[in-house]
């Protein structure tokens, strides 16, 4: 029977084509802002028509660890850390892919910092989206290399005094072509970055300040998610093409986000060919990939 | 690397992993011999699981069971692992390449039934499920989470029972089928000799030495290190005298020929702590010593 | 031997009920308590459970085999675990939160709205300090004196005037419930 001739109202979620609806509901805590990550992602591939068999997610372990279950497109759920060099692997195989990295702040930069770094330097054609909520929060509220100074964790019980890296310049400096902030309040800067970034060749990053009222927020006395979407809208000062040296996020002060980097370099595979091409002349038959 | 074996099993990536094994605890002996992570490559993720190795004696084997290691990854869809050593790393010597086309390939388990009906981690009749890849169109999820036959999450004992119990038994039912042993005169044998990678060439002239004194000694080269080859080795315990194992280490595969052997036959080891291979009287004077 | 199992959702606090009740019967009543806890990974909504044995003498296998009390904080736990009771067992939910259907080998059942005693109060994060003490008062299977004594080690110190107020609001209900004391407390209680 054509959807045309049926006569019962048919009941669906607009982004059923893009979800798992056979693993909802999801495992993510009230307020938490990776339901609104994953409905950015989703847009975002809506907006730029890319064919779901096209494009693959994939995760490293944490809360944002668990968005690779729920994308209904290709999505691989890794270990810890190690999301960037699973998804290297999967893009140098097939270029042609489109390879996003959705994964955390302790995830991406601490146990998998170095491959963050180095991709970076490389200039993988990735795009990471690191949802940033200050705290490992699958784990019990430990403190992340983003916990701002002075806040609350359960490892730093008296606050914070390890100065967190701040992600835009991190990125930055190791040479990613994208780099964007924007908070989980920021619904359509943040689809309209996720499509700039998955579009842009190269090494992309969209850092979502994202609320954890679950662990962050109570051990730090902030209140519920919405008072952290509260803090946002209130403190969240855009400011685009910000100098990325300027970017530290300080305890429940002002927030700067924004688009900072939008540069050209060639990316990996790029390089490679321009450069055998010089060593090997006609000899040499540039990489497309290793999938037919 | 081990963290990430373990994922290779849990999502049955074919995949193969060189070892060129150094002394060791730590730093150890960078550029010296030793054969001290068979048990690693066995027991060194975590969990419970079973793979294959198998352990090149010289730059031809390197380059044959490479070949091997590479058509039992996609065979059994397992990682596979090539154990050299420092000595065999390093060695020099005249290999033989053949034609492209003489070489048997044993071609990726890809699935080509109907796209509705596929299931990632549905067991085929040899328990190897069947394999797609990013891009192919499926949209599949894989995890290192225990995981059902969609590839999503089970957390529960009854899963995680069918799951352990499939990955181990596709390659312990298998072991005799997989298992590629060397035997020289075996039969009638009083005492084997025991030993893979470059320790089975190394005992070659102390073997030699003994047969032309009249000891009736055969020895045993393990291609295949990993499945544990139990059946042969249990026969074996039930007709000769002595098995010595020879290997650089401390006693590795030495208790698993002495758990088999199980009192049938007498089990001598000698042992080597690594940075060089065995000194051949020491391997003589145990086969005289296993004589009866 | 008794064998008790406090379920509900993640969130709701009842692995912390159970590990008071464990604590109160292993240091205060001077008894053997085991805790065990099963939860998924989700920090909340998702199904969560403990399990406390309690006896006289040490405990071996760790897990609950038949309870002999339930306590059931959401409708997923009474439907997953309200049926398996032993012969004879006490069942206690919330009863805001739970609609209790057929139960068979007929355990006797204790409703408080706990949940609703403790927004009342002025917190429903003490929803389950107010369950243990409304267990306290029904089942005895602990001590009141000790429950009273493990509470404010128990608790963040700053909520521990808000969790003895939740312990005596639930205890004093739940002696209502069971006839221990004036039956005009559950009627003032439900006048509210």
């Amino acid at each position: 029977m054509t959807k045309e001739a049926t006569l019962e109202p048919e009941l669906s979620h607009p982004m059923e084509e893009l979800l798992r609806m056979d693993r909802i509901p999801h495992i993510w805590c009230p307020t938490c802002g990776l339901g609104t990550v994953v409905t950015a992602f989703a847009s975002a591939i809506q907006k730029l028509e890319i064919g779901l068999d096209d494009i693959a997610v994939v995760s490293g372990i944490g809360c944002t660890g668990r968005v690779a279950g729920y994308v209904k497109i290709d999505s691989f759920h890794t270990t810890h850390g190690r999301a960037i060099p699973f998804a290297t692997g999967l893009h140098l195989a097939n270029p042609k892919l489109k390879t996003v990295v959705i994964s955390g702040d302790g995830d991406l930069i601490s146990i998998g910092g170095n491959h963050f770094i180095h991709a970076a330097r490389r200039n993988i054609d990735l795009t990471v989206i690191c949802v940033n909520n200050f705290i490992y929060a699958m784990t019990g509220g430990q403190v992340a290399p983003t916990t701002p100074l002075t806040a609350n964790a359960s490892t730093m019980p008296y606050g914070n005094f390890e100065q967190p890296f701040s992600i835009p310049y991190l990125a930055d400096s190791c040479g990613a072509v994208y780099v964007a902030r924007w908070s989980a309040l920021h619904v359509r800067r943040l689809v309209t970055a996720i499509a700039e970034a998955i579009a842009k060749p190269g090494f992309s990053v969209v850092e979502v300040i994202s609320p954890c009222s679950t662990l962050y927020s109570r051990r730090n006395r902030l209140g519920t998610g919405l008072d952290l979407m509260r803090f946002y809208h209130d403190n969240c000062e855009i400011k685009h093409g910000a100098d990325t040296r300027e970017l530290e996020i300080k305890f429940q002060e002002k927030i700067t986000v924004g688009k900072f980097i939008d540069r050209d370099r060639p990316t990996f595979v790029q390089s490679m060919n321009n450069w055998y091409g010089k060593v090997f002349g006609d000899e040499y038959e540039p990489y497309e990939g290793a999938v037919e | 690397m081990m963290e990430n074996l373990g994922l290779g099993i849990m999502m049955e990536v074919p995949t193969v992993i060189i070892n060129v094994q150094r002394g060791g605890p730590s730093t150890g002996l960078p550029t010296l011999p030793a054969q001290a992570d068979i048990m690693q490559a066995r027991w060194g993720s975590h969990g419970d699981y079973e793979l294959i190795a198998v352990a090149p004696s010289s730059p031809q084997e390197s380059f044959d069971y490479m070949i091997m290691a590479f058509n039992l990854s996609e065979k059994y869809r397992v990682p596979t692992l090539v154990m050299m050593d420092e000595c065999v790393g390093h060695m020099t010597e005249k290999i033989v390449i053949p034609e492209p086309e003489e070489i048997e390939i044993t071609p990726r388990k890809l699935y080509d039934g109907p796209k509705d009906e596929y299931l990632p981690y549905r067991p085929d009749e040899d328990m190897v499920p069947w394999m797609v890849r990013a891009g192919d169109g499926y949209r599949f999820h894989t995890t290192g989470l225990t995981h059902d036959e969609r590839g999503y999450p089970a957390m529960n004992a009854e899963c995680q029972h069918e799951l352990v119990t499939r990955l181990m038994d596709k390659i312990r039912t298998k072991a005799d089928e997989i298992a590629v042993l060397e035997e020289d005169e075996v039969d009638g044998a009083d005492v084997v000799v025991i030993s893979y990678g470059i320790s089975s060439r190394v005992a070659i002239p102390a073997v030699e030495r003994a047969r032309a004194e009249g000891v009736k000694v055969g020895s045993l080269r393990m291609v295949t290190v990993w499945p544990f080859p139990e059946n042969r080795m249990r026969e074996l315990a039930k007709e000769v005298g002595a098995l010595v194992v020879v290997e650089l280490n401390m006693g590795q595969m030495y208790y698993e020929v002495e758990r088999v052997a199980a009192g049938n036959a007498k089990t001598i080891l000698v042992p080597h702590a690594g940075g060089w291979v065995h000194d051949s009287e020491d391997i003589y004077q145990a086969i005289k010593g296993g004589a009866r | 031997m008794n064998e008790l199992r406090i379920s509900g959702f993640g969130g709701q606090g009842v692995i912390r009920c159970g590990y008071i009740i464990g604590k109160t019967a292993a240091l205060y009543d001077h008894k053997h308590a085991t805790l065990t806890q099963s939860f998924g990974p989700e920090a909340r909504g998702s199904a969560c459970s403990a399990q406390v044995l309690i006896d006289d003498k040490p405990i071996r296998y760790p897990y609950v085999s038949v309870p002999d009390t339930v306590v059931a904080m959401s409708q997923e736990a009474y439907d997953k675990f309200g049926g398996d009771i032993t012969d004879g067992g006490t069942l206690l939910n919330d009863e805001d939160l739970v609609k209790p259907g057929d139960v068979t080998g007929g355990p006797k059942l204790y409703a408080v709205p706990a949940t609703r005693l403790a927004e009342q109060i002025g917190n429903r994060i003490v929803a389950n300090i107010v369950m243990l003490g409304f267990f306290t008062a029904v089942t005895g299977l602990i001590s009141s004196e000790a429950a009273r004594e493990a509470l404010p080690s128990s608790v963040p110190e700053r909520f521990v005037d808000l969790n003895i107020k939740a312990f005596e609001r639930g205890y004093e209900y739940g002696l209502a419930a069971t006839g221990k004391a004036p039956e005009g407390e559950k009627a003032a209680v439900d006048a509210e």
